[in-house]
């Protein structure tokens, strides 16, 4: 049946950043209610369409240029936007609720509830896109919510910083998406995912050409989904207030990249060369990532570089054509990993902004709830027998064993190296003799708005991945699995990784093991900060000089008769002169029209 | 209808310099011209197309000089552009110490200039009206102006002069490249002669070259850009948004309006220059841009840039490249003078836009800093804004043409460019936003007054407008249809 509900889905978080903006914006409390109700309209329109199958009524059009170029907004409402549709409003919603207690005394509340709201819309969108300009949009949507939220505290320089970064490293991808959008445009004359999917055959004809535009569109991804060598932004991007983070920069952004390939797949499926490429590139960010995490002293970037593992291995489970286990392990993902950082939100807020894990210790005695569900989530993320990670990651792996053995042991030395770095995290920070600093031993337990949260999302954080559950939500991948070898594999790694840390990270008052590469991310931002002075700003400031000295300086100049000393432009200028001028100049032109018109 | 819009600006500038109390007749004279444009667009009927509301009058026989007005789609988008940011520009105005007077009449003078060559369909005022345009610039910048103001007036009306000086050789060759008997500076009978096919192709190779330099001056194309960066940094800021806003925009619609519908062989022929040329104005003056260290000169250089999106949009010839470039001229037209506004705010209060003296400003001026981050994300082409739907049509057109799946051609290596290009003004947009708004305050600016709230409206209207053409672009599509629908052959559409 069709209805209006999904776009009330869609239009509800948008009406509510333009009612904070224009109305409520000087009453705080009014705004983040605005925002919080509208979300809450949202999942309840989101739940109703889950269960009753509704398909959306009405397009618009967008663009209309006749028969040569039409751009509709209109919604897909299929099993797949329909249950990424509940997953985005409702994580969205406990977020929005754990926001009322982690804002609460901020000064830039409205404008945080107006940009979280902006940020719904624009996933939202996302979510429900039917063609690929309409994705586009909110695509770019996205990214200035994001710029927006990262940058909330933006008197901080790092802060500013990292929205910016996170802005620009993000259009980089976008620029090779349109191009990919463009080509396939031109090839099919069509820009609706059905009527692409309908035409594959004039591109499969050109394998080159297709394999080219698969990849271009995966740009795209590259950047929103912060994989190699795009990655860079997203761990700055954690300057942002920690619900942030959990939301945009872990739970539902970052995974759009994923929701897009998945929703492409038709096109990326087609060209086993990009597929190649694609499982190589997710494979090469979750061990980099995972490398990188094990050396930091931040509780939000270990998390973060988690996430981008994390990406690495839904992007893999992309390029061995498995949609399915991508979006098996993006759900379980979200649910954990957003319990993850709303957990780390809340030590960090009873810590008075306090984020180095090695001022931190002990801290299970002061805050119980959050230390138990933050150890339900660690168990997820490291694939714990029976836990929802274990079964999404198991089925990755089991697809990398059957397709590529290579990839499969990288990926399982990345499970290794993810139960390593969470052990050591949740032994640094929760266990130990004794909190290491005093503000560490005075901390208590977050107020309930903030471990509501924490309670519910741990339930499919844990259980979530049981077929019977799962199954509800998504098509799970096939079921042929390759016997007992692959999850021994995975266990055999938990062990090691979990057993290691445990031992060289028990009762340390500081970090033991010190590796620069790993600490100092690879160097690469400072390898691109390089790059970038030596490409960009050479070659601007080239340019620049050219353009002053050269282009204007010499040509323009010389071209004019030389110099024009002050005092002679003066004398022009005195009003008599002007009117010489234009008199002469307006001789001028009426003899030439006069010698065009009578000769 | 149209005799009204052209000549209230013009009146208000008499009334001005009579003695009628400056502001508020030049607010008032603005407003109503506005709204007129806002009544002609919706009262142009789309489905009959072609030039509405004509008014003719017949200056002299022998001269075959007739004052001709007439608008169309595009016309009618330019008049709105026109006229909504000559109000926000007087709006702007701050007050004037010496010749207050002169300086609205100069203002309403260089719109009037821009207004009356749109609505012209007679190639002689067409010209006339734009060289009308250009001494009030020339006063603007030479008596008002900051820095090296005489050098920068100087610069600008001389290579402005020169060309519309190769222009009017262009123009007076298309009037000749036609059969004696049917010679005529009346838009319409050229259009008819044009798509009959009486101008030679070899006439028409020359003439569009011409035609291509002197508009191309006219609207800095590269490499003849180097007038405008300086000029707009030592314009006052209301001239500015003027300028940039509306006046350049001239050249564009010259190229829309008659280069690219009377002369589609010399089109094709010199479409590799044109190619070449915007290039540079997109990736080798958006570098130039990046390497800025002050806003002004930045908003200058920046859009010297945009210029090169609305140029590939004109140069991909197909309706819609055309569409976009037209919705661009507007959305560019719209976001930049809110820069320059807003720039001129900024420099009223702290005398300097060097960016590394500012900082932090968006804590102590929270509606300008707002206004700005609206304004830049409208610049780098965000969603939403009119910007973002004309650039999409532009990138469309031009890859469009002559594509097939084996390789890349010239067009599609261009459109690669301008992609790129988008990366680049996203760089030097949020750099610039980054310095003046974001960090911490800078101490000396503590006390800072935030934007008037007089002032806010100007800039919510420019917003709304911008918001408006970018969420349903179909409501300037309308008319702009069928504007291009009969001077683009079939093949290529």
């Amino acid at each position: 049946m069709t209805s209006s509900l999904p776009w009330i889905a869609l239009l509800l978080p948008l009406a509510s950043a333009i009612v904070i903006l224009t109305i409520t914006r000087p009453l705080r409390s009014v705004s983040a209610l605005v925002s919080v109700a509208a979300v809450v309209g949202s999942f309840l329109c989101a739940v109703v369409i889950f269960y009753r199958e509704t398909s959306a009524a009405a397009s618009f059009s967008w663009i209309d240029l006749g028969p040569f170029f039409q751009v509709p907004l209109a919604l897909t409402l299929d099993p797949l936007s329909r249950s990424m549709l509940f997953m985005v409003t409702g994580i969205g919603m406990l977020i929005h609720l754990y926001s009322l207690g982690y804002m609460r005394d901020d000064e830039g509340k409205s404008r945080y509830f107006a940009g979280l709201s902006l940020f719904m819309f624009a996933m939202l969108g996302i979510v429900l896109a039917n063609n690929f300009v309409m994705m586009f949009i909110f695509w770019e949507l996205v990214g200035v919510s994001s710029y927006l939220l990262i940058g909330h505290w933006f008197e901080r320089p790092a802060a500013a910083d990292a929205a910016k970064k996170a802005f620009i490293t993000n259009r980089i991808g976008d620029f090779g998406f349109m191009l990919g959008i463009l080509m396939v445009w031109v090839a099919t004359g069509s820009l609706g995912f059905v009527g692409i999917a309908a035409k594959m055959g004039s591109l499969t004809n050109h394998p080159g050409y297709l394999t080219a535009a698969a990849l271009l569109v995966f740009c795209g991804a590259v950047g929103k989904s912060a994989q190699f060598p795009l990655h860079v932004w997203l761990p700055d991007a954690m300057e942002g207030p920690t619900p942030v983070s959990a939301l945009i920069h872990a739970a539902t952004m970052v995974a759009a990249g994923v929701y897009m390939l998945v929703r492409t797949g038709f096109l990326i499926d087609a060209s086993p060369d990009a597929l190649h490429v694609i499982a190589w590139i997710g494979t090469i960010t979750a061990l980099l990532a995972a490398l990188m995490a094990t050396q930091q002293d931040d509780i939000k970037r270990v998390l973060a570089y988690s996430t981008l593992s994390q990406l690495g291995y839904m992007v893999m489970a992309v390029g061995l054509a498995s949609g399915e286990a991508a979006m098996f392990h993006l759900f379980t993902h979200a649910a954990f990993k957003a319990l993850l950082f709303l957990g780390s939100g809340s030590i960090i807020y009873m810590l008075h902004h306090e984020q180095n894990i090695w001022r931190m210790g002990q801290l299970w005695k002061r805050l119980p709830l959050t230390c138990l569900t933050f150890l339900i989530g660690t168990l997820a993320l490291i694939g714990f027998p029976g836990s929802s990670g274990f079964f999404s990651k198991d089925a990755i792996l089991a697809l990398a064993y059957e397709k590529n053995h290579t990839i499969f042991a990288l990926g399982a030395f990345t499970a290794l190296l993810t139960a390593f770095y969470m052990t050591r995290l949740v032994v640094v920070v929760f266990f130990g003799n004794k909190p290491r600093t005093q503000i560490a031993a005075r901390s208590g337990e977050s107020p309930a708005i903030m471990v509501v949260p924490l309670l519910v999302l741990s339930i499919p954080a844990a259980f979530g991945g049981f077929g019977f559950f799962a199954r509800r939500f998504l098509t799970l991948p096939n079921e042929s699995h390759p016997g007992a070898i692959v999850p021994l594999i995975a266990l055999a790694a938990l062990v090691i990784g979990v057993g290691s840390a445990a031992l060289i990270y028990r009762n340390r008052e500081s970090e033991p093991i010190h590796l620069a590469l790993f600490r100092e991310r690879f160097y690469l931002d400072e390898f691109y900060s390089f790059l970038i002075a030596a490409t960009q700003g050479l070659l601007a400031s080239c340019s620049a000089f050219i353009d002053r000295w050269i282009l204007d300086g010499a040509i323009v100049r010389g071209l004019s008769g030389g110099t024009w000393s002050a005092g002679f432009v003066l004398r022009l200028l005195q009003v008599g002169n002007l009117q010489a001028y234009g008199f002469l100049f307006g001789l001028g032109v009426i003899g030439l029209i006069y010698f065009a018109i009578f000769h | 209808m149209l005799r009204f819009i052209v000549f209230a600006p013009l009146l208000t500038a008499l009334l001005i310099l009579f003695g009628s109390p400056a502001r508020w007749t030049a607010l008032i004279g603005s407003g109503l011209t506005a709204l007129a444009t806002l009544v002609a667009f919706f009262r142009y009927d789309a489905g009959a197309g072609g030039f509405q509301f004509v008014r003719s009058w017949t200056i002299s026989e022998s001269w075959r000089l007739h004052f001709l007005l007439g608008a169309d789609g595009l016309t009618l988008v330019m008049l709105i552009l026109a006229a909504l940011v000559l109000l926000c520009a007087v709006w702007f105005t701050p007050p004037i110490e010496k010749s207050e007077r002169l300086f609205y009449a100069c203002l309403l003078l260089l719109a009037s200039g821009a207004i009356g060559a749109f609505a012209s369909l007679d190639l002689f005022f067409f010209y006339a009206f734009h060289e009308l345009a250009l001494i009030p610039t020339f006063l603007l910048i030479g008596i008002w102006g900051t820095g090296n103001r005489y050098a920068a007036a100087w610069k600008v009306t001389i290579y402005l002069a020169l060309g519309s000086f190769v222009l009017l050789l262009g123009l007076l060759l298309l009037y000749r490249s036609v059969p004696v008997a049917s010679r005529s500076f009346d838009l319409r009978v050229l259009q008819s002669l044009g798509h009959a096919g009486a101008i030679a192709p070899a006439a028409q190779n020359t003439i569009f070259l011409l035609l291509l330099i002197g508009f191309g001056v006219l609207v800095s194309l590269f490499p003849f850009h180097s007038w405008a960066p300086e000029a707009y940094a030592s314009a006052p800021a209301p001239a500015a948004m003027l300028h940039a806003g509306v006046l350049k925009k001239f050249g564009l619609y010259g190229l829309l309006r008659i280069a690219m519908p009377l002369l589609p062989e010399g089109a094709r022929h010199w479409s590799w220059l044109l190619l070449v040329l915007l290039s540079g104005n997109i990736i080798y003056v958006g570098l130039v841009t990046i390497a800025q260290k002050r806003l002004d000169w930045m908003l200058g250089y920046s859009s010297v840039m945009h210029m090169g999106y609305i140029f590939l949009g004109i140069a991909s010839a197909n309706l819609i490249g055309m569409n976009g470039a037209a919705v661009l001229m507007f959305a560019h037209g719209i976001s930049i003078a809110l820069l320059f506004a807003l720039a001129g705010e900024i420099r009223r209060r702290t005398g300097t836009l060097v960016f590394s003296d500012l900082g932090g400003l968006a804590k102590i001026m929270p509606f300008a800093g707002f206004a700005f981050g609206v304004a830049t994300f409208a610049a780098i082409g965000l969603p939403g804004f009119a910007n973002f739907a004309a650039e999409v049509m532009v990138f469309f057109g031009a890859f469009r043409v002559g594509a097939d799946l084996q390789g890349l051609h010239f067009f599609q290596v261009t459109t690669v460019l301008a992609l790129w290009g988008v990366v680049i003004s996203a760089v030097y947009m949020l750099r610039a936003y980054r310095m003046i708004f974001m960090g911490a305050p800078n101490e000396k600016w503590n006390i800072l007054p935030d934007l008037a709230q007089t002032l806010r409206l100007p800039v919510i209207l420019l917003i709304a407008a911008t918001l408006t053409i970018g969420c349903f672009p179909n409501t300037a599509l309308r008319v702009l249809r069928p504007t291009f629908a009969p001077s683009v052959a079939q093949s290529t559409r």
